[in-house]
């Protein structure tokens, strides 16, 4: 393998964290097969981006253009479809995100080599590249490897940390094929998410309640317990989907990321999207029926029990610990 | 407005004890309950909605064994329309890229305006099938819908980003969209509807009847492999509270107290 190519990601004028997990991982990969590490960085006015992206590669492709200024998939697709057939990387990392999940199914489909998404590692097994996912909510791990190479992975957010780096990569222009604008899809805007009348993000103490609550009539349940501690109400992506509480009090992937002193997780399972929005919490309870389920891997205490015996019993203990 | 939803049965593992059978390959199916996907039960109810609004029919396409009526079922008694299952020894142990294929081949032999899948399999969680099915179909996609509208002949939808942030999009139809859950509020079938559904045939397609061939479909038209699952190591994990409910919950106080918490 020659060359790993690492796709820059990049929203609103800041280049995404992905970005340098991919290319600390590649990096890594990089030095293990002796191949070139290349970030392929496209948008319109991003030259700002290079400069950091030079010190992770040995070199940065970069294509302006104005049709590159929003993300869109199919103008992503043309132009990266473009480098990978010239360069013929045996690798191609692009982020395990909305955009990357958008992009690279019908990217690998077009090129004809195999994908594999949401790694979550990438080792090398006799040169070749093994990726290990997560399957079932985490329950179980999945090692996966490829028939033949080049191939192409996304790698999941959060999961590779970011190795400091200066590697003086060069910095080249090419020339983008876009000859004119994308019309089966257009890009029309950015939606920011809204904020509402609590700021979950700021609270020190959160009760977040998951699908265990089963029904929004005992959502009172945990509204008690956070009373009680003097904390605000959060919860896990069902609650949210379901309309039982607002979105901006989602933690998680799509949601928000928290920092509480304590997160106490109620019926939540633990899976990676709603782990990644809280696992920076200095204390984490999980109260789950379920043993085996993922939240307990990150969680500092547990309790394995019916949260609805656990959480009544528990918000009566603290109301008796305030008082005295 | 004829649509197309591309569905697939799953354990339901959320609460189950998730255990690999002797293959290293699979899980032991025997004790698991399963279920429709859950975006994909969001997807069926975006083409009911639609539907509703437009008229026209909805054709359930689902690639699995037998076993799979039953799902099917539930979702036709909802009140789409038709359903399709994809059932050959050869689609054993396909990869995402072998099922787009796979779904693809039958899609070619019903007329649409509109592909939905989920946007996530809760089991496998690739992300994949829906964005390939429209580049083999030579469509236009969009991944991760939380919004869809139509405007003749095209689609104006929301995608979920990151963080809570959205984007707009303008999408020409027919294109193949991938619906994230939460963008509906998925019907409960009622009884009736369970009981006409029992009645309404489901076809079953075979490879022979797709137009591929056995290189193209299952572990051999496959362009990764499953080489082994395993149990996660349990690292450090979380310091269990043992005990009654009272006694656990008088422990956690306690700790909750010396930390300065309450
Ligand atoms: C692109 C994408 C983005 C996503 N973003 C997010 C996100 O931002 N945030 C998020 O949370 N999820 C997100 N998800 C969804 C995520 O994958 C999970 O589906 C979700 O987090 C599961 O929520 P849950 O743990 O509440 O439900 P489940 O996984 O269904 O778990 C329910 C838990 O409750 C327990 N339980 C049930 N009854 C009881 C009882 N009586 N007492 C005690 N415990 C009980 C069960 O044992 C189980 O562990 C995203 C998914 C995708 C594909």
């Amino acid at each position: 393998m020659k060359e790993i190519l690492v796709l820059a990601e990049h929203r609103m004028g800041e280049l995404r964290d992905v970005t340098l997990e991919m290319l600390s991982k590649g990096r890594e990969l990089a030095q293990a097969l002796d191949a070139q590490l290349v970030a392929g960085l496209l948008g319109r006015d991003v030259a700002v981006f290079s400069e950091t992206l030079k010190k992770w590669a040995h070199q940065v492709l970069v294509v302006d253009d104005s049709k590159l200024e929003n993300f869109n998939a199919d103008a992503y697709q043309k132009v990266l479809g473009d480098i990978i057939k010239k360069r013929q990387p045996g690798l191609t990392m692009i982020g395990h995100t909305s955009f990357g999940v958008d992009l690279a199914p019908p990217l690998a489909t077009q090129l004809g080599i195999p994908l594999i998404t949401d790694c979550v590692d990438i080792q090398l097994k006799d040169g070749a590249p093994l990726a290990t996912r997560q399957v079932y909510g985490g329950k179980l791990i999945s090692e996966v490897s490829f028939v033949g190479t080049p191939c192409m992975v996304t790698l999941r957010q959060g999961a590779f940390p970011v190795e400091e780096s200066d590697l003086k990569g060069k910095i080249a222009a090419v020339d983008s094929p876009l000859t004119e604008e994308i019309t089966c899809r257009k890009f029309l805007q950015y939606v920011e998410a809204v904020v509402g009348d609590v700021d979950i993000t700021q609270a020190d103490i959160i009760v977040s309640v998951g699908r265990g609550i089963r029904e929004e009539k005992n959502m009172p349940i945990v509204e008690g317990l956070a009373e009680a501690m003097g904390g605000v109400l959060a919860c896990s992506r069902p609650i949210t989907d379901s309309g039982w509480l607002s979105s901006d009090r989602q933690v998680g992937q799509s949601g928000r990321t928290v920092k509480p002193k304590v997160y106490v997780a109620v019926g939540i399972s633990g899976a990676f999207q709603h782990i990644t929005g809280m696992s920076g919490a200095e204390t984490i309870v999980a109260i789950n029926r379920d043993p085996n389920a993922p939240i307990f891997s990150v969680a500092h205490y547990g309790i394995v029990g019916d949260l609805f015996q656990v959480v009544p019993a528990l918000t009566e203990k603290i109301a008796e610990a305030k008082e005295n | 407005m004829d649509i197309v939803v591309c569905v697939k049965q799953v354990p339901l593992t959320a609460e189950a004890e998730v255990m690999v059978d002797d293959t290293g390959r699979d899980i032991k199916k025997e004790r698991l309950v399963f279920d429709v996907n859950e975006a994909d039960n969001y997807a069926v109810e975006e083409a009911l909605l639609l539907t509703e609004k437009f008229g026209g029919t909805i054709t359930l396409v689902t690639m699995g064994p037998e076993s799979a009526d039953k799902t099917i079922r539930s979702l036709l008694a909802k009140g789409t329309h038709e359903a399709v299952r994809l059932t050959d020894e050869h689609f054993a142990q396909s990869d995402a890229f072998a099922t787009a294929k796979t779904l693809a081949g039958a899609l070619k032999t019903i007329k649409f305006d509109l592909v939905l899948t989920g946007c996530y399999a809760s089991d496998d969680g690739y992300s994949q099938v829906g964005a390939t099915l429209a580049e083999l179909l030579e469509l236009p996609h969009a991944t991760m819908v939380t919004g869809l509208q139509i405007l003749d002949g095209k689609a104006k939808i929301e995608r979920e980003l990151e963080g809570g942030t959205h984007e707009l999009l303008e999408i020409e139809l027919p294109a193949v969209l991938t619906i994230q859950t939460g963008i509906n509020e998925p019907r409960y079938a009622s009884i009736l509807g369970l009981r006409k559904a029992m009645k309404k045939p489901i076809k079953v397609m075979s490879l022979k009847d797709l137009g591929l061939t056995e290189n193209e479909v299952g572990r051999a038209g496959s362009k990764t492999i499953l080489e082994r699952l395993s149990v996660p190591p349990k690292g450090e994990g979380a310091q269990i509270l043992e005990g009654a409910p009272e006694e656990v919950s008088t422990k956690l106080a306690e700790i909750f107290r010396e930390r300065g918490v309450v």
